[in-house]
């Protein structure tokens, strides 16, 4: 379990490239500097694609769990 | 550092819809400028009408797997699929056969939750993509501006489409 309380969690399950991001994208945007979004994938690529979404956009990516066919990612928005 | 991505959009296939869009609204989201260019059958998937009628055809197309939907797949499907990894290119002229794998695929593709033309154009836009319509194939083809979706820019040529994207440090294009 993460121990990370997000301020708003984006459930993109079921979802695939490039959806996962674009979400997040748009989820970031409600959000204040500062705060955490929690990201619940099932996208395999996701794994990938997330963490050089904040790369590129300067985000940062607090931490990853992995709980079965979940990816759960915490980012605190720039 | 400012970068621009351009991509040219010729095909109007339902299978070579897909990449500029996904490329490009995920370009967008990652903060680059995008503009996506529309140019012959391209214009398609623009088109208020035919971007909800773009098809994928086996024909000269070997590499394209029959696809079952998860939903559909069962003994006999599999059956199918290992002895057919393809459909063989002559049966690809049965009439209805273009539509048959069309729907096939338009059904896996949802069950597999993967967005639909429509949605990936909605996302271009909302993440600030420029959708840019070729002036001279929409007169080629008799298409007008109001045949095409909303929030388009206006149509341009090819100058105008060079002269947007080489304004800037690091410009890139991509023809599909």
């Amino acid at each position: 379990m993460a121990t990370i309380t997000p301020d708003k969690t984006l459930d993109a399950s079921g979802l695939n490239c490039p959806l996962p991001v674009l979400k997040t994208k748009k989820a970031l945007e409600e959000l204040q500097s500062g705060q955490v979004l929690e990201i619940i994938t099932t996208d395999p690529g996701a794994k990938a694609d997330i963490p050089a979404f904040c790369n590129r956009t300067g985000h940062q990516l607090l931490e990853v769990v992995e709980e079965g066919n979940k990816i759960i990612f915490y980012v605190r928005k720039k | 550092m400012s970068e621009k991505l351009a991509i040219i959009v010729t095909k109007g296939t339902l299978d070579m819809a897909y990449p500029p869009l996904i490329l490009a609204s995920t370009a967008a989201s990652l903060g680059v400028e995008t503009a996506i260019f529309f140019t012959f059958y391209g214009l398609n998937i623009i088109h208020k009408q035919k971007m909800h009628q773009l098809k994928i055809t086996p024909i000269g197309n070997p590499a394209m797997p029959i696809t079952f939907p998860p939903s559909m797949q069962n003994s006999i499907t599999d059956v199918i699929s290992s002895v057919l990894p393809g459909l063989p290119q002559i049966m690809g002229i049965i009439p209805g056969m273009t539509d048959l794998m069309t729907y096939m695929m338009k059904k896996t593709i949802k069950e597999h939750g993967v967005a639909d033309i429509p949605e990936l154009l909605e996302a271009c836009k909302e993440a600030d993509v420029k959708l840019i319509p070729c002036q001279m194939t929409m007169e080629l083809f008799g298409y007008k501006y109001e045949d095409l979706i909303d929030g388009l820019e206006p149509p341009a040529g090819a100058a105008t489409f060079f002269n947007y994207v080489l304004d800037s440090e690091k410009p890139m294009i991509v023809f599909v």
